[in-house]
């Protein structure tokens, strides 16, 4: 708007004319499933670090973010500087540990962005309007989990991305970082896929966003908690097993077991799985938690009225 | 070609049955689906848009079946739900770009389409503010843009009225109105007022306990009854003087409400007979008009149950 200080134009007569077009009907392409669950895949996955959102929405998960790339910048930064002087000939922590040392972090990311995707459209009942289009009711489920997985995954695997390339500039050996490292980028997944399965659900099941935000962190936090006094308490008594069952019931002592059993990284726990059998049982464990976390959300959504 | 049609539609749910083999056949332009609350209408939506199955029968959308067809129909048809929808922290202009992305528009064309639409409806500046701030008449208008993003053939508007003051009422089904007659979409809008229907729709069809009530164009409804309305001024007791007059004349003339006056047309010449007789009594002839039959009278001649004239 111009203020009545301003010169008046010049006495040229406009020559530009507004027409009203009325209704323009759509007569361009409309894409297949394929594309749009990629694309709500891609604006979910967008969603779980704000972007799209809020400015305020995008503090936490951007937070956190830098927070957990922090202690891998400083763990590079002495990698690269400090070698020779400290004599290290691998990374300081092992990529397999980081999460494990993180998990506040993560738990948290997880608890917080859960419900942005699952909650939301429940409590605003916005479901309809997904539901009134093209897309299946499975697939919208799939994929609000796979971006809620990824957005996890990225999280986790950044910071080991990150000291990967320092390792490689403090000349460790290519070969060893490289099989390790993509042991850890399994494991990020495996946990991803985990963690974003237990955290849809449980967001899933109270749509409220701040009873979600608390039960996912209560129920991640607590069973780590449990499990790691277990294994303590069972090392220290000699009983190895009943602590090597117990890690099944955490998804960090969980994925730290099969990273151990499958790619031989350096345990992070007191009691790894040190037999095939409970190597295997910990493997069965994952597929069956992350298998049963989809299938319960699905069920879940079935009961969805549109 | 029928834009929808239902065969033996039923819906029996563990206590109540929503729909009772219902057999319809609705075409192009705006149709109003009338009913009291509980009838069914929200019911047949939701079967139409393949989201509920029905116990038996059978529905066609636009050619496709609704058992099987479900993903066809649902990106040719517009939905807009009775209930509140929208997610309280985002801007409509972003909601709207996202589901025309979500019916398979490529993001550009969302963009476009949501800009276009959300002029249509009327939301200007306001839509790129977040919809938790919005009135009443705003998220209505919200909810029709997102069901109209991707250009459907068919909108399904279901009490689309709700909630709103008398303004934004009239505002809404001029809205309606637009979409049906100017844009060429088929509207399929339901209401349980009886008197807004009657305003914009083309065809009416009434729907009680699930069962199939009439179904007809919306100028049949409204037929001609046969008598004229007339209203008199000129001295209190004007409407007696002259319903006397007309009788003595030989016509059938009894008070209607108000201070009206009904009088049965016996031929072409009882306007001209009412107009000599007021000039004779010196009375004033404020208006005569044609009685028209309402389309609650239908709801009291076929027993419907509790349905709100307006």
């Amino acid at each position: 708007m111009s203020s009545p200080s301003e010169p008046a134009e010049p006495a040229r007569a406009p020559t530009g004319v507004i027409h009203d077009l009325g209704y323009r009907p759509y007569a361009g392409p409309r894409l297949g499933e394929r594309a749009v669950a990629w694309s709500f895949f891609l604006t979910g996955l967008r969603n779980t670090f704000g972007l799209g959102r809020s400015g305020r929405s995008k503090v936490l998960p951007m937070g956190l973010f830098g927070v957990m790339l922090l202690p891998a910048l400083i763990l590079v930064g002495v990698l690269v500087q400090a070698k020779d002087l400290l004599g290290l000939d691998a990374q300081i922590v092992p990529y397999s540990t980081y999460p494990l040392t993180t998990q506040l972090l993560i738990s948290v990311f997880v608890a917080a962005q859960a419900p942005v995707l699952i909650s939301r459209d429940l409590r605003f009942r916005t479901i309809t309007l997904y539901l009134a289009r093209p897309m299946r009711r499975t697939v919208y489920v799939l994929v609000r989990l796979a971006s809620l997985a990824a957005g996890t995954f990225v999280l986790i695997a950044s910071p080991l991305l990150l000291m990967y390339a320092g390792g490689l500039l403090a000349d460790l050996p290519v070969g060893r970082e490289t099989t390790r490292f993509f042991g850890a980028v399994v494991g990020a997944a495996l946990l991803a896929v985990l963690l974003a399965g237990l955290a849809a659900l449980v967001s899933a099941l109270t749509v409220r966003r701040g009873m979600a935000v608390a039960a996912v962190i209560v129920v991640l936090l607590v069973s780590y908690t449990v499990v790691a006094s277990i294994q303590g308490i069972s090392v220290a008594t000699g009983n190895e097993t009943v602590g090597e069952v117990a890690g099944i019931f955490s998804p960090y002592t969980l994925v730290n077991g099969v990273q151990h059993y499958l790619f031989d990284s350096p345990r992070a726990t007191p009691a790894p799985p040190s037999s095939d059998a409970m190597g295997l049982l910990y493997v069965a464990a994952v597929v069956v938690m992350a298998g049963g976390s989809v299938v319960a959300l699905i069920a879940r959504y079935r009961r969805v009225s549109p | 070609m029928a834009v929808i049609e239902t065969a033996g539609l039923t819906k029996q749910y563990p206590s109540v049955t929503a729909l009772d083999h219902l057999d319809v056949e609705i075409g192009e332009g705006i149709t109003g689906l009338v009913g009291a609350n509980g009838a069914g209408k929200s019911t047949l939506i939701k079967i139409l848009l393949g989201l509920v199955g029905a116990t038996s029968g059978s529905a066609r959308v636009l050619g496709h079946d609704v058992a099987t067809e479900g993903p066809e129909i649902r990106a040719l048809v517009g939905y807009m739900p009775e209930h509140d929808c929208l997610p309280a922290d985002v801007s409509a202009s972003d909601l709207v770009v996202h589901l025309g992305q979500m019916s398979g528009l490529p993001y550009a064309a969302a963009r476009e389409r949501a800009a276009d639409v959300l002029r249509h409806v009327g939301l200007a500046e306001e839509r790129y503010r977040p919809m938790g701030g919005y009135s009443t008449g705003m998220k209505q208008r919200a909810k029709l843009a997102q069901a109209l993003v991707h250009d459907p053939r068919l909108v399904l508007l279901d009490e689309p009225t709700n909630g709103l003051d008398p303004s934004s009422r009239d505002d809404m089904l001029a809205l309606v109105q637009k979409v049906g007659h100017e844009f060429g979409i088929a509207v399929l809008v339901t209401s349980h007022l009886l008197g807004e229907l009657e305003r914009v729709s083309d065809h009416v069809v009434v729907l009680d306990s699930g069962r199939l009530l009439r179904a007809s164009a919306t100028t049949e409804f409204l037929h001609a009854t046969g008598s004229l309305i007339v209203e008199v001024q000129g001295r209190p007791d004007a409407d007696r003087l002259l319903g006397q007059a007309l009788v003595d004349a030989g016509l059938t003339a009894r008070p209607a409400e108000g201070q009206l006056i009904e009088v049965v047309v016996a031929d072409e010449r009882t306007p001209d007979v009412v107009r000599d007789l007021t000039v004779d009594l010196g009375l004033g002839l404020v208006r005569m008009q044609e009685r028209h039959q309402r389309i609650e009278d239908v709801f009291r001649e076929g027993g419907a149950g509790s349905v709100q004239p307006v």
